[in-house]
């Protein structure tokens, strides 16, 4: 699945990172607590969240994940978005929840376990 | 490399959306150097972590990176409350974190229990009301 998928699938926005739309990714994780995210995660190059905040990003970079999908059409500022450019991280922003947009992923191939 | 090369930077306590700007720099620097993709990625969560531990837990500090022939060393420093019992706070879910830390996304109690897998080495020393070193290794 591309980026561009993952846009379509969900309705998405893009906000930054049009450039990146073509890349492909393979799983994908969804969570609020980005302490989960650095403890549990490996290998997922897409992150789902409600959290609005730059350690979003810093963790998405940390992790080498590739594109930020913030979900109930949460709008981040542009200090999130300039640090997200910065760092290479495509962020997309839905209206759909948690729960909807990660089913709609994992149902549409994107899966959960890293390669 | 022959001889080592440092980094140091100031972690400002007052400003949570700046925590983990060391890590980031520490990254772009370690790219260029062309440390492999695995070990710079084993030492951004570790640092970042460890970072984000000094802005939430200790009003800031001062982070040291030390790269030579065998790999890359992390130092945290602060001058906060330091950590009462080190066996406890290495324990996976412990966490003196208040709620708002959590509605940051973070106090999960996974921090130092993370930073410990991710490096070869790691050594804390914290004094109550002094502060806290902490000191990591990854080797190549
Ligand atoms: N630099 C520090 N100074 C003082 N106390 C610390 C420091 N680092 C960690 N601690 C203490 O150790 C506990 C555990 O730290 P750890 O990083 O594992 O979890 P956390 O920071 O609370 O949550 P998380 O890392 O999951 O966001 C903290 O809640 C805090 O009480
Ligand atoms: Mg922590």
């Amino acid at each position: 699945m591309t980026i561009n998928d993952i846009k379509n699938y969900l309705d998405a926005e893009v906000l930054c990172g049009e450039e990146f739309l073509e890349k492909e990714v393979f799983s994908a994780c969804g969570s609020d607590m980005m302490s989960d995210v650095l403890a549990y995660v490996k290998d997922q190059a897409v992150l789902l969240t409600g959290l609005m905040n730059t350690q979003v990003i810093r963790t998405a970079e940390m992790m080498d994940m590739i594109c930020v999908v913030f979900i109930r059409n949460k709008k981040p500022n542009e200090e999130i978005i300039e640090l997200a450019r910065e760092s290479g991280i495509a962020v997309l922003t839905s209206s759909k929840r948690m729960y909807e947009a990660c089913g709609i992923l994992y149902s549409s191939g994107l899966c959960g376990k890293a390669e | 490399m022959s001889d080592s090369l440092n980094f140091s930077y100031t972690v400002d306590g007052e400003n949570f959306a700046s925590a983990g700007q060391a890590s980031v720099q520490v990254k772009k620097e370690l790219r260029q150097l062309g440390i492999a993709p695995e070990t710079i990625r084993r030492v951004s969560i570790a640092m970042y972590e460890g970072e984000i531990n000094m802005v939430i837990h200790a009003g800031g500090g001062v982070a040291q990176v030390n790269v030579d022939d065998s790999g890359i060393e992390i130092v945290l420093k602060d001058e906060g409350p330091g950590i009462a019992n080190i066996e406890q706070a290495m324990q996976e879910g412990f966490s003196t974190a208040p709620d708002n830390v959590r509605s940051l996304g973070f106090g999960a109690g996974m921090g130092l229990p993370n930073m410990k897998r991710y490096t070869d080495e790691m050594h804390i020393d914290s004094t109550v009301g002094v502060g806290t070193t902490i000191t990591m290794k990854v080797n190549y």
